[in-house]
């Protein structure tokens, strides 16, 4: 049994160690905003906070973060900046297909919760990680600097 | 249903569906009456149901059955648009369901008696249908309350899901359901004209937007079943392999795998790993041993094909179109241009990759999916159990993209889930999962093609001849799709029927049948005919010395619509103006799903290479139901055409396809977009196709700008495979 840290509950799993906790979140947890794209941290679609920092979930074994704080987009909406990032996808109708926009919201979360005006670069550094088939881009980006602009007013 | 029965349905689905892309044929029928919507098991105890596609609760809620997959292109939004204007429903009221599997009362109009979803027709063939749906459930509310309240029907009136009467009284539709639930369904109800639209042509907020942003919506990815089971499968190396035998020993020692079975399927053969979980039923996958038979299968490397292909471009093919004579024409012209254009295999790499959910059961089957071909799903599957078509139900999911992907003729990752759940002997529900390389490399590509083009024109530099010969493979041949005679529509639209007034123009075409399985992919022909037919126009205006959009000007007299958005994205991209030394601008036209769409490419040289800044873009889709989804659907597309033309490739090394994630086939990511801005022609026409008509004009606009900087065209894609990178 490992138990887990996640949305600031211990949860515990019987999840083979070396399972991602993407699995475990989704097949054993019941938690499936995160989403699987590709399973080698390429696409950015299974973005889950590890102690705040943007982390790709499908290539980190469960093992590696039982000491650590796990937030999901299940709770991101619980923080402030979290919050904010929903409301301005919301407002700006980022989602098409909405596959990859969990994992788009906590890369955006990460970013704004350490940079609260970000420049286009630094959302390109901060983004570029994260793959939309869509291409809802152009949106993303206003997105951002719409969470941006509530956070900082 | 008998095998003769069923072979009837097959039969007239050949006879009637759709014969090309773009070529849609108009509507097959209408219901002449409602239909009550029960069914197909759409109704609830309590609710109004006046159709097949309004169903309305006592507490007002009004839940719209869209016949169409939610795949991105934002079909439930605009879907419910029409419906909820036609009610005069608050748009905070409306909700959206996937409707049923059944072809009888959601067959999609442009493909015959047949429901699916593609050609960027959700909207088109729903139009009149749902505006026709919304009046009569409105009409049927407006009697109940005129009967309850003993005034005349044409004194009341909607607005934002209240009915009123000058008397002072009010309702919500919830208030009038037992009583509009009690009244014969009107056959002559006549819907809104649309001048007296309020809700159509504003931009209602998405139906998907708050689920999809906080992690809620259901995708066939999170679907799950108590005892459901995942399955991980290994397919052949190479296409048309089969499994020769196999050693699941190691397999079955990893916890949480519960059976191996083989599975063969008309699209391919395999060897799946059931187990409790994905990660179990994957490191199960990764420890069989496999032999496979690859007697039969295909071997070549698409270096070889590419050869014979541009071998193929210089012998006569069968003719798509004729008109006057191209060999006269080129011995009277002044001058005589050629260029050849390849174009590779391209994966569709939706994010979600495919997977579905079968159940079957002692003699029904039930599919969860986010299905966007259920005649053929439902055939395929019934097929495969010995069961009648309609006792395979199908449940409607959000599609994490799709972009032609999961509308297949051979049903093959839906089939494959079923004969999996099949060999497995229970009726234990059963979750196929692809990682991203069985996505990758399971087939059914964008084709690879080559296009060989000619043009004369006169001393004037008015062009007189023009001769286009395309070689690749056929997407429906072979399936209910295939046409009529040699020519398969989808390999040569956009081609043969160049909008440009031409004299002699010849079209042919080159069908090759290697074994590597295609389909069709976000624009189908456009994908490279628009990129053939645009570059080569701007190589002629290049040089003949005429300006690219007065070249085309000239050529569109006899095409308003095209005239009209060609001129719109001139204006609003300022084509006309002086622009910076470091400014390069490139410009594209193309008819695709009856719409027309215009872009302009605006690169800015940059010490690191020419920088694509921004794309400006005109389209003409009739009415647009919701404009902003339409903007989505530009910038959509320009992302998506980006996409394939900057860095998409699938390749085959004899016959392995040496492609499997986003490191080695690489896709558009945020710091390469473009800002886009889209311009709508403003329309009285009902409406036209808008989730693939962005796709196929980005690449041609974009080449046409880079030609400017060296002079030198663009004729092989994708640029990164000739060492060519945006900064």
């Amino acid at each position: 049994m490992i138990t887990l840290d996640i949305n600031g509950q211990k949860l515990q799993t019987d999840a083979e160690p070396d399972t991602p906790l993407l699995w475990v979140l989704r097949d054993h947890l019941g938690m499936t905003g995160s989403k699987f794209g590709c399973g080698k941290a390429l696409c950015g679609a299974c973005t889950v906070h590890i102690d705040g920092n943007a982390t790709r979930s499908c290539v980190l074994p469960v093992a590696a973060v039982a000491s650590s704080k796990i937030t999901t987009i299940e709770a991101v909406g619980q923080s402030k900046v979290g919050k904010a990032v929903q409301d301005a996808w919301i407002a700006e109708d980022v989602p098409q297909c909405g596959y990859c926009q969990s994992g788009q919201i906590m890369s955006a979360t990460a970013l704004l919760a350490t940079n609260s005006k970000p420049t286009d670069a630094d959302i390109d550094a901060a983004m570029a990680g994260n793959v939309c088939r869509c291409a809802t881009y152009v949106r993303i980006r206003a997105a951002i600097k719409r969470a941006a602009g509530t956070l900082t007013t | 249903m008998s095998a003769v029965e069923q072979d009837a349905v097959i039969q007239a689905t050949r006879r009637d569906v759709l014969k090309g892309g773009a070529v849609l044929t108009v509507a097959m029928w209408l219901p002449t009456g409602a239909v009550r919507a029960n069914e197909a098991d759409v109704s609830k105890a309590g609710t109004f149901v006046p159709n097949a596609f309004v169903r309305i609760d006592q507490d007002s809620t009004v839940t719209v059955l869209s016949k169409h997959v939610e795949m991105g292109q934002g079909s439930y939004t605009g879907l419910a648009t029409i419906v909820a204007e036609e009610l005069d429903a608050d748009w905070n009221q409306i909700r959206v369901e996937g409707a049923p599997a059944d072809a009888k009362l959601y067959n999609n109009f442009a493909f015959g008696p047949f429901q699916g979803t593609g050609g960027s027709t959700a909207i088109a063939n729903s139009y009149d249908q749902l505006k026709q749906a919304g009046a009569t459930a409105r009409a049927m509310l407006v009697t109940a309350a005129a009967n309850r309240w003993g005034v005349p029907a044409n004194e009341i009136t909607i607005a934002s899901g209240v009915l009123q009467h000058k008397s002072g009284k009010s309702a919500r539709f919830g208030e009038l359901v037992a009583d509009a639930s009690k009244l014969p369904v009107p056959t002559d109800v006549k819907p809104k004209d649309p001048s007296a639209y309020n809700r159509i042509g504003k931009s209602a907020p998405r139906v998907d937007s708050r689920a999809k942003s906080t992690g809620k919506a259901i995708f066939t990815q999170d679907f799950k079943l108590p005892g459901m089971l995942t399955a991980v499968v290994a397919h052949p190396p190479r296409f048309g392999g089969k499994v020769k035998s196999f050693d699941a020993s190691k397999a079955k020692q990893i916890k949480g795998v519960k059976a191996v079975v083989a599975f063969e399927t008309p699209a391919r053969a395999g060897v799946a790993v059931v187990a409790t979980d994905f990660w179990s039923a994957k490191k199960g996958r990764d420890a069989l041993s496999i032999e496979w038979d690859e007697s039969n299968a295909f071997k070549q490397s698409s270096d070889e094909m590419l050869k014979e292909y541009r071998e193929l471009s210089r012998q006569p093919g069968d003719i798509a179109k004729q008109e006057g004579d191209v060999e006269q024409a080129f011995a009277s012209a002044a001058r005589t241009f050629e260029a050849t254009y390849e174009f590779p295999y391209l994966a569709h790499a939706a994010m979600e990759p495919m997977n579905c959910v079968v159940q079957i059961g002692q003699s029904s089957c039930e599919i969860w999916n986010g299905e966007q071909f259920q005649t053929a799903d439902q055939m395929a599957v019934a097929k495969l159990l010995g069961i009648p078509p309609k006792d395979v139900k199908i449940n409607q999911l959000y599609a994490g993209g799709s972009f032609g992907r999961r509308a297949n003729p051979l049903s093959d990752y839906v089939v494959e889930t079923a004969a999996i759940a099949k060999a497995m002997g229970t009726t234990d529900p059963v979750k196929l999962v692809w990682t991203r390389e069985d996505d990758m490399r399971a087939g059914f590509y964008r084709p690879m093609y080559v296009h060989w083009l000619k043009a004369g024109v006169d001393a004037q530099g008015k062009i007189i001849a023009w001769q286009h010969r395309i070689v690749g493979q056929s997407i429906t041949r072979g399936t209910l799709f295939a046409g009529q005679g040699k020519i398969d529509a989808t390999s040569v639209e956009g081609a043969q029927n160049l909008p440009y007034q031409i004299p002699n123009l010849q079209v042919e075409l080159h069908t090759t049948e290697p074994k590597v399985p295609v389909l069709w992919w976000r624009s189908v022909g456009s994908t490279h005919t628009a990129f053939a037919t645009e570059c080569f126009l701007d190589d002629i205006a290049r040089e003949t010395r005429q300006d690219p959009y007065q070249l085309r000007r000239g050529l569109l007299a006899k095409h308003p619509r095209h005239l009209a958005v060609l001129d719109l994205v001139a204006e609003k991209s300022g084509w006309k103006k002086k622009r910076a030394a470091d400014e390069i601008y490139g410009l594209a036209l193309h008819e695709s799903f009856n719409s027309v769409v215009g872009q302009v490419a605006k690169l800015k040289k940059t010490p690191n290479g020419p920088k694509l800044v921004s794309v400006v873009c005109a389209v003409d889709c009739g009415i647009a139901v919701n404009p902003n989804i339409v903007a989505m659907q530009m910038e959509s597309g320009i992302g998506y055409g980006l996409s394939a033309a900057l860095m998409g490739a699938v390749t085959l090394k004899e016959g392995r396809v040496e492609q499997g994630n986003f490191d080695d086939y690489p896709v558009l990511r945020i710091n390469e977009m473009p800002a886009v801005e889209t311009h709508i022609v403003p329309s009285k026409n009902k409406p036209t196709g808008v989730g693939e008509p962005g796709t196929p004009v980005i690449a041609p606009a974009l080449a046409n700008a880079l030609a400017q900087i060296d002079g030198k065209p663009v004729r092989v894609l994708p640029l990164s495979a000739q060492g060519v990178k945006l900064a």
